[in-house]
């Protein structure tokens, strides 16, 4: 773990297993660094649960469980905005031809959810290829902008 | 554990009370497999009180609607009592509240089932 820490910023990086122990995990220090960005309870369930999403993703469908391959958290504050970065080892996705959850033939689907609600409850969600095995997902909440 | 799953009978109506976290593990698991025995001992009309239900991700999410599918399918109904803000606010994104018959009141809800 890295930490880069004044009063206005503050990053931390951590690499993590392949497991649903590191969501939790990951879902605690976003939390507890979001807080710090003075963010309301409603703002905090938003976050938490689209880093809960996407390290869900990271770890069940980009690095399948494989104990061999991590996942890198990266979580950043500024006094204008969090920032989350979650890089696995898989395959990738383009995110432009995932399913829309909210259409009719897909509403009543087990899964497919994940992504859209990342978009439903952050700022800005982007993706990022790392060449042949590696996705990174950016998630951005800006700071003072209820959504 | 994550999550806790009583089931009581009320008439014809089975509750199944749970408490806690419905997450991608072992509350997603629990939460499928209660159902599942549910379904094949032939139970047709199942209220899930969500009342004590603090958190809820889209691996719970696709429970729910997957247990309501089934359900629906072998002509029983599957309803949802007292939901938190934070799960009806998840059930509205997705566009999911209005498909489930949501309740606020158990005995309005067990009625509802006649």
């Amino acid at each position: 773990m890295g930490e880069d820490l004044d009063s206005q910023s503050q990053t931390i990086d951590l690499v993590l297993d392949s497991t649903l122990e590191s969501v939790d995990k990951a879902e605690r220090a976003a939390l507890d660094l979001a807080r710090e960005s003075g963010f309301g309870e409603e703002d905090l369930d938003r976050i938490g649960m689209s880093v809960r999403e996407c390290m869900v993703n990271a770890v069940v469908h980009g690095n399948r469980y494989n104990s061999h391959k991590k996942v890198h958290l990266s979580l950043s504050r500024t006094p204008e905005r969090f920032t989350v970065r979650v890089a696995d080892q898989g395959e990738g996705f383009n995110p432009d031809e995932l399913p829309d959850p909210l259409a009719g033939d897909n509403l009543l689907r087990h899964s497919g959810r994940g992504i859209f609600l990342m978009k439903a409850f952050m700022d800005d969600l982007q993706v990022r290829s790392l060449g042949p095995a590696g996705t990174e997902v950016t998630l951005v909440k800006n700071v003072g902008a209820e959504k | 554990m994550s999550v806790k799953l009583i089931t009581r009978q009320v008439g014809d109506v089975t509750v199944v009370d749970v408490a806690g976290r419905i997450t991608l593990g072992e509350g997603s698991s629990a939460l499928r497999d209660a159902l599942r025995d549910l379904v094949k001992e032939n139970h047709k009309n199942i209220l899930l009180n969500l009342k004590e239900v603090n958190y809820i991700d889209s691996s719970g999410i696709g429970e729910l609607v997957s247990a309501f599918t089934t359900i629906t399918n072998q002509g029983g109904h599957l309803k949802l009592l007292g939901l938190t803000h934070r799960v009806k606010d998840l059930l509205q994104i997705t566009k999911l509240y209005t498909v489930f018959d949501v309740h606020e009141d158990e005995a309005h809800a067990v009625r509802s089932f006649a």
